[in-house]
């Protein structure tokens, strides 16, 4: 059985100028693997992320003919049994650690709370717990790390904080969505290696959702392309740079190449068919 | 003759104990019409020497010569922005909320003391490819790459010779941040303009640059021109290490 699987799933936010539309009927599927789901803003890509935990606040409304987390419809759920799904299920690491850190509790309060929030154990066991788990994240000092105020760490640090305080309840399912985009190139790497080692370690699904057409075929198994809330393309990552698609083509060819010098960027044409043609299925 | 001469900059904010040296014996020379990189990562200085040269970092020393007038101090004359000027990193702070287009465009006309601002106006709009139809929107109703025109045609307003560029596709998706480079290749090649691009994407500076520098925690670590980036031949070993982190593979090897 596949660990998630979304079927006919639709975003929609009433707006005094009519209902818009941001995810528009996409099925996927996700199992044991890394899946990428890329897109330019607007496409839709965070939204399915955030609608999978039903973390879209109304008046935003989120339907599917099923969002089955092994087998269960997470849409059946109650908002009380939602809450043990979050976290200890399904987590998520969102964009900038900046803002998903609380910056006025301690690092190490924070983490220690996740734990502490989905196990019945001590305080002395949560923060052993936690100082392993920055360790897997290679943070090289963890009792001073577990000490300090988010403000007091760097972007890459907080990330591979949230990164830890995401898995340390041992979730199925890892949504990230764009963890890297707020980092350098340099430590970009570093933390993609953290994260998928852990995932593999773990036989944990990934979501994970990005801008970076570069970084998904690199990092990923599987990717689905999105684009005006539909999926328009589905391909294995190390055949993204095959893609038929004449959108995911103009995406690739708007990027500038160090070893492919040209005078002029291929623009992307958009034709309106590519958003009124239905979505493609993104099952495995 | 270089139009951006800089040699021996140091820039550091704050004083005392809690002075900061963002920016440290940094030189190098930006010839006429040439379009000059600077890289490197988040907090290495980069952003620093636009703002040192525009005044908005007051606390400097070294030279800086543009077209061969030193610059003194923190403050700027209207000679000065009239021959140097800036595109921010983020279309979204860089443009009033409540100001149109129009309103944008002709109060910095005004401030140049440029006159027949009405034609002016539509002619820096179709400059950047916007046409008239935007001229009296605000920025709520636009696109990230829509306002970064606008931020460009206000540049470009009181007719620089010196853009400086502070990531300006940084916050925009990649397709229209390949609009956004064409406009600028365009730009140069038709106004004879002078860049000095910030970015920290190696592909992005490969493909605008003649020559770049990169930065390494406030100092300048290696000069070199875009064949050898190309080439992959970078004598500094954090280049290198920069080279690899914008091409190599990822961890895909499992």
């Amino acid at each position: 059985m596949n660990l998630l699987d979304v079927e006919n799933l639709w975003v929609k936010f009433p707006t005094r100028q009519g209902v818009v539309e941001a995810v528009r009927g996409i099925s996927f599927s996700l199992g044991r693997e890394r899946l990428g789901i890329v897109g330019e803003s607007g496409s839709g890509k965070s939204m399915t992320g955030r609608a999978i935990l039903r973390l879209i606040r109304p008046p935003g409304m989120i339907e599917a003919d099923r969002i089955a987390l092994e087998g269960q419809n997470l849409l059946d759920l109650s908002e009380k049994d939602m809450r043990t799904v979050r976290g200890e299920r399904i987590s998520m690491v969102m964009q900038d650690p900046k803002f998903s850190l609380n910056p006025v509790m301690r690092v190490g309060d924070q983490i220690m709370e996740a734990y502490l929030l989905h196990n019945k154990v001590g305080k002395a066991e949560a923060r052993k717990r936690s100082l392993e788990m920055l360790d897997a994240v290679s943070i090289r000092d963890p009792e001073r790390v577990m000490r300090a105020y988010p403000h007091e760490v760097s972007g890459g640090m907080g990330q591979r904080i949230m990164i830890a305080m995401m898995l340390i309840p041992n979730p199925q399912i890892l949504i990230a969505d764009e963890p890297t985009s707020a980092l350098d190139v340099s430590v970009q790497r570093q933390v993609l290696n953290i994260m998928d080692d852990l995932v593999k370690q773990r036989g944990m699904g990934l979501i994970f959702i990005s801008h970076d057409l570069n970084l998904v075929s690199e990092f990923c198994d599987r990717v689905l392309i999105m684009y005006a809330g539909r999926i328009v393309e589905v391909c294995d990552a190390d055949k993204l740079h095959q893609a038929t698609h004449p959108y995911t083509r103009g995406l690739l060819n708007s990027l500038p190449r160090l070893d492919q010098p040209r005078a002029k960027l291929e623009v992307l044409s958009r034709d309106p068919a590519w958003s009124e043609a239905p979505s493609v299925g993104g099952r495995a | 003759m270089s139009m951006i001469e800089i040699e021996g900059l140091n820039v550091w904010f704050g004083h005392g104990p809690d002075r900061v040296d963002a920016v440290r014996g940094a030189s190098f020379s930006v010839a006429r019409g040439e379009s000059f990189g600077l890289v490197g990562e988040s907090g290495s200085g980069k952003s620093t020497i636009l703002r040192a040269i525009t005044g908005l970092a007051p606390d400097w020393s070294g030279r800086v010569d543009i077209d061969g007038q030193a610059l003194a101090g923190g403050k700027r004359d209207r000679a000065f922005f009239r021959k140097v000027q800036m595109v921010f990193q983020d279309p979204y702070a860089s443009l009033h909320p409540r100001h149109s287009v129009d309103q944008v465009l002709s109060e910095t006309l005004h401030l140049h003391g440029i006159p027949d601002i009405d034609a002016r106006v539509r002619s820096l709009l179709d400059d950047v490819g916007l046409g008239g139809r935007f001229r009296f929107r605000y920025p709520h109703q636009l696109s990230g790459g829509q306002r970064q025109r606008v931020a460009i045609a206000r540049a470009l307003a009181g007719e620089p010779e010196i853009l400086l560029l502070d990531e300006p596709t940084s916050a925009l998706d990649v397709s229209v941040q390949a609009e956004i480079l064409n406009l600028l290749t365009d730009l140069r090649a038709e106004h004879g303009l002078t860049y000095l691009m910030v970015s920290h994407d190696l592909p992005v500076i490969g493909h605008m640059c003649d020559r770049l520098a990169v930065m390494k925690s406030g100092e300048i670590v290696e000069v070199m021109d875009v064949g050898a980036l190309r080439a992959m031949r970078a004598e500094h070993e954090y280049t290198r290490d920069l080279l690899a982190a914008s091409v190599a593979p990822g961890p895909h090897s499992a």
